[in-house]
């Protein structure tokens, strides 16, 4: 028979080491099963000597195991350490194959292909890395066969197979060329998923003849030899029949399967199909099986401390005991200022009664959104935001009301009471703040930041569908709502769909019929028009603004082209309700005529400037279609001095966020590798400090609570960010002026001692009185920032 | 939007440059002083006054765009007020002495000061000129980027010679061990190369060699390229003549990158040489106004 556990924990790190450790102090029969020869294998596979830090800093750790920020080194031999002195029971290379419910209620667990497990409670801590990939084919655990590579430099004048085609895969076999004969094995016929630079290197390496390349073959078998100067041979499946190639290595780069796939055959709903998506949890980290626990970054808690705290927590609830959760004191000195606050229980209740909106979600859900939000308590006819403010923090009325001014010019106002939100508008849209709101009488608001948000609004439906509802209404209601009567809005959001565009995707052709009209809520748009058989931008679309309606006042046929410049969402309203709501308005029809007749005289302006539109298109090309504010080079007035960069590093710390040289060209205009502080930053996107923010006037700027990670360096397509570590304090300009002491302007040289390295990028110097350093140290006014606001204009300017 | 240091804000130093060239002439022509005009009136110390302040200011400029972050104004109008008000000096040297010169430390440091303008006047046409030429002569790619392709050629072209013969691969590799880029000042300047010859001669013979002609060894070309003619000529085989050909074109890319390189050299050196003089010259003109004006002050 097999063993039976209390406990059995998968996966080793910080959150199942922690509830192992747990476990094996309390003395209940437990084991931590792990993969890999060692533990914490996600951290095991940080570089040397890494920096790891240990946010958020004001929540406790309350663990059997140590941890505080240092090196990757101090961390894992501090777990060791006490993994040892506690006796847990770990076993290693015991790799989880399928996790079954049995009738009694335990859990039977496959481990590798035969063995099996019994346990009463299982706590999944296996992370978001994911299983790595191996060949599947017999003889893919041979001794020569390796699914990482740490050094290329390690081989020499070996014959390696690389098998794959991503990005890993190119860079190990590039590198490996170096030194050793390198086969390349691709099921493809192409390198289609790789990064532009490494698909340039490794066809040249191909062509150059240092790289083999197998194309449309998959491996059959892995075969060990024992005589011959070749240790294996792999056995290949090419369109031309089977090959056989001998060799000394096998490098196996075949990514990793997401974990989902593994979560969901246990039996675990996710909510929908996002990606982002994290499975619904219990207030005890319970999920919808009964007794399968989960614990970390794969129940969307990326953190290391926050993974040992629920370790630890996740145990006690385990035996019954009721603990206060660590985060409970944080808790409570947000919930402090509310007026009235007795315990954290009774507060959150009364936040989830009184917001609709969190109705629906789940206890630990909520706890979660309340950490990351902060109660405010605004006097009377406080400002919330202002107009045009950047910020994309969203906010639920609890208590009270606010006002929101609609109307500047005419003073209008709307007042919204408890239950009810806003700011969903600049979170969606990315863009600024349509209105200002202003605190009414007793106001309690609980103001969320954006990533907390969207992660709540990707997770939990019900949310999503609630949020867009009221985003499409205000929206057109912003728009017509000064003519129209309720109920005529009521019948057009009625008639209102979301609708979806990828970049280059085309929302009407000129000479289409106009059926609908379009509202930009996310991403932006081109508008051309086919002139002597050639595309002519002619301007240039942000969200918030309207297309489509030309064509239904109009004629009837569309007069251009609209395309999505970046991933786009609009709001479609059809044109029959769009016809009707005319029909009832005389006064919103006059008006729009109005406008068309502008926008043509616009669009005609453009296209006597043909080359303006080349402008566009080109910085559409560059970014500009997503970004709020971008660095521009006029190439006939730099002279080259780096004055911009050298600027950059002097006020920044040593490090300049930009680099003039990189970057294309075209008309003399430059786009130099800057920041373009896009209206949803790709580096937002996965910050486990949550340390990347936006600022009122629009700057994406990273907070001190970096850990480092680096993947905001990974997702910006624009490469602006880099990981750099502070330098050391260099003497005064004027000594080295005079006596040439310590580095000169804009140099840092490098620091071999440092490796706390942190993420720097532009901040487009919002602390700097006087603006961005670059623009300003430009001496020959090349350099300059414009938003696209201001794209046509400048386009227009430089057409002829 | 764009505009450069001569239109910063609507010409508005040039605004404040003419009216204080205009009202020094005024009060010139208006002055009557006793004598000739000269440094000793009070006419005569205002304007050195003024143009002693203003040498000043203008020396601060280095400073000034040096200090990041902390400064008043752009660099951008500092520079555009740094040459209209340092144009404007020379008239104000002028009447300061009352067109007077001799052989004289007073005389030097005018001197001093003309060359510092004009050196300065060069930048400024540098300025406004080359880089547009800069960018045309690059198309699109950048000065590492053209190296970086120039060393790929020449791998290319080394594996290449190295199928046909061992006596042109020596020849390739020295002729790349021969490339080179910058240097000297002059060097730099100069934006010379020489494979044009070497290339010219190459072609020549397989061009012969295709009309099954024998090529006439040349005197005064260089030993490599005889070489490699006299190879053609005598050994070469079809696929030796076909790597050879694209060696050719190998060497014919790398030679039009090899010169925009050094053109791209060239220009970034024009931007920068009139900076030696004019930097120099104006501490040398410094230390001269200081003499000048201890002088005036001691000989009285």
């Amino acid at each position: 028979m097999v063993d039976i556990v209390d406990i059995a924990i998968v996966g080793s790190g910080p959150g199942g080491v922690s509830a192992a450790a747990r476990a094996a102090e309390l003395k209940v029969s437990h084991v931590l099963l792990e993969a890999a020869p060692h533990l914490s294998n996600t951290i095991y596979r940080y570089q040397k000597g890494k920096h790891v830090m240990a946010e958020p800093e004001a929540l406790p750790l309350r663990s059997p195991l140590p941890f505080a920020a240092g090196s990757r080194e101090s961390i894992l031999e501090a777990w060791d350490q006490g993994v040892a002195r506690l006796a847990v029971n770990v076993r290693h290379g015991a790799e989880v194959s399928a996790i079954k419910k049995l009738e009694n209620g335990s859990f039977e667990i496959s481990i590798g292909r035969k063995e099996k497990l019994l346990a009463k409670n299982v706590v999944l801590g296996i992370g978001l890395q994911g299983n790595i990939r191996k060949l599947g084919v017999p003889g893919d655990d041979a001794p020569f066969v390796q699914y990482q590579l740490d050094d290329p430099d390690e081989y020499e004048g070996e014959t390696i197979i690389v098998v794959g085609a991503g990005d890993a895969a190119i860079e190990n076999a590039v590198a490996l060329s170096k030194q050793n004969q390198v086969v390349v094995v691709n099921r493809r016929e192409e390198f289609a998923r790789a990064k532009e630079g490494n698909l340039r290197a490794i066809l040249k390496a191909i062509e150059d003849g240092v790289v083999e390349c197998y194309y449309g073959s998959a491996p059959e078998r892995v075969d060990k030899l024992s005589v011959g100067r070749k240790p294996g041979r792999l056995i290949l499946n090419t369109p031309k029949g089977r090959a056989q190639v001998l060799c000394d290595r096998i490098i196996g780069r075949l990514g990793a399967n997401p974990p989902r796939a593994f979560v969901e055959s246990c039996g675990v709903v996710f909510p929908n199909a996002d990606p982002s998506a994290v499975p619904a949890i219990s207030e005890k980290y319970e999920s919808n099986v009964p007794g399968l626990y989960i614990v970390g970054a794969l129940g969307g808690y990326p953190l290391i401390k926050q993974a040992m705290n629920q370790g630890y927590e996740v145990v006690e609830y385990i035996l019954g005991n009721q603990v206060e959760p660590a985060d409970e004191p944080l808790l409570r000195a947000k919930f402090q200022r509310m007026p009235g606050f007795k315990t954290v229980s009774a507060a959150l209740e009364k936040v989830q009664s009184a917001a609709p909106l969190l109705a629906t979600i789940t206890p630990l859900q909520l706890r979660e959104f309340m950490i990351d939000s902060d109660i405010r308590t605004p006097k009377a006819g406080e400002v919330i935001f202002k107009r045009n403010d950047y910020t994309n923090s969203f906010y639920c009325v609890v208590e009270g009301q606010v006002e929101v001014l609609v109307d500047e010019a005419g003073g209008k106002r709307v007042s919204l009471g408890p239950g009810e939100f806003f700011g969903e508008m600049s979170l969606i849209s990315g863009r600024r703040r349509s209105a200002t709101v202003y605190a009414g009488q007793g106001c309690v608001l609980i103001e969320t930041p954006r990533r907390s948000m969207t992660k709540l609004i990707n997770s939990v439906d019900a949310v999503k569908k609630l949020v867009d509802r009221t985003f499409v209404e205000r929206a057109i209601r912003a728009r017509f709502g000064d003519e129209a009567t309720p109920t005529q809005i009521k019948e057009v959001v009625a008639s209102a769909s979301l609708q979806r565009f990828k970049a280059g995707e085309t929302l009407f052709r000129e000479g289409d019929e106009g059926d609908a009209l379009h509202l930009v809520r996310v991403g932006s748009l081109t508008i051309s028009r086919s002139i002597g058989g050639r595309d002519v931008v002619l301007s240039y679309v942000p969200a918030g603004n309207y297309v489509g309606e030309m064509a239904i006042i109009g004629g009837g046929k569309r007069t251009a082209t609209a395309r999505a410049a970046v991933a786009t969402e609009t709001i479609r309203v059809d044109r029959e309700a769009f016809r009707k709501l005319l029909n009832q308005n005389p006064l919103l029809r006059m008006k729009l005529a109005r406008e068309v007749k502008q926008r043509t005289a616009e669009n005609i302006t453009m296209q006597a400037a043909a080359s303006g539109g080349d402008i566009i298109s080109f910085l559409v090309g560059q970014g500009l279609g997503e970004a709020t504010d971008v660095l521009l080079i006029d190439e006939s007035l730099c002279v080259r001095c780096d004055n911009c960069e050298k600027a950059c590093a002097e006020t920044h710390g040593g490090t300049s966020r930009l680099d003039r040289e990189a970057g294309p060209t075209f008309a003399n205009v430059h786009v130099p590798t800057s920041c373009r502080h896009c209206e949803h930053p790709h580096c937002m996107k996965d910050c486990p400090a949550d340390a990347i923010h936006r600022a009122p006037n629009g700057e994406v700027y990273i907070a001190d609570n970096c850990i480092g990670c680096g993947n905001c360096e990974r997702n910006c397509p624009y490469g602006v960010i880099h990981m750099s570590a502070k330098p050391k304090k260099k003497p005064g300009l004027l000594q080295w002026l005079l006596f040439g002491s310590g580095p000169g302007p804009g140099e840092s040289p490098y620091d071999p001692d440092s490796h706390e390295k942190k993420a720097v990028k532009c901040d487009m110097c919002k602390d700097i009185p006087g603006g961005a350093s670059c623009v300003r140290a430009c001496p020959t006014g090349a350099a300059i920032r414009i938003s696209p606001e201001q794209l046509p204009e400048y386009a227009y300017a430089r057409g002829p | 939007m764009h505009d450069s240091i001569l239109d910063y804000r609507g010409f508005r130093y040039l605004w404040v440059a003419l009216i204080l060239s205009i009202g020094s002439i005024v009060a010139y022509l208006w002055h009557d002083p006793i004598g000739v005009p000269n440094g000793g009136s009070w006419l005569g110390y205002t304007l050195g006054t003024i143009g002693a302040l203003l040498i000043l200011w203008l020396l601060w400029f280095g400073i000034r765009k040096r200090r990041y972050g902390r400064a008043t104004g752009t660099a951008r109008g500092w520079l555009s007020a740094h040459v209209y008000l340092g144009t404007t000096l020379i008239l104000i040297a002028f009447l300061h002495a009352g067109f007077q010169v001799g052989w004289n430390i007073h005389t030097l440091a005018l001197v001093l000061m003309l060359l510092v303008i004009f050196s300065g006047f060069f930048g400024v046409y540098a300025y406004l000129r080359y880089p547009a030429l800069m960018t045309r002569n690059r198309a699109d790619s950048t000065r590492a980027a053209m190296i970086g392709e120039i060393r790929e050629l020449d791998a290319q072209a080394l594996q290449i010679a190295d199928k046909v013969d061992r006596s042109v691969h020596d020849a390739i590799l020295s002729s790349i061990q021969h490339t080179e880029f910058g240097g000297s000042v002059w060097k730099q300047l100069r934006a010379r190369d020489n494979s044009t010859t070497a290339l010219a001669r190459l072609k020549e013979a397989v061009l012969a060699s295709d009309a099954g002609e024998a090529p006439k060894p040349q005197a005064g070309g260089s030993q490599t390229m005889v070489m490699m003619v006299d190879f053609l000529a005598n050994q070469a085989s079809d696929t030796q003549s076909e790597h050879l050909r694209r060696l050719i074109d190998l060497i014919s890319r790398k030679r039009a990158l090899a010169t925009r390189v050094a053109r791209d050299i060239q220009l970034q050196a024009l931007m920068e040489i009139w900076l030696y003089f004019h930097v120099p010259l104006s501490l040398g003109l410094l230390g001269a106004l200081i003499a000048h004006v201890v002088a005036v002050f001691f000989y009285w």
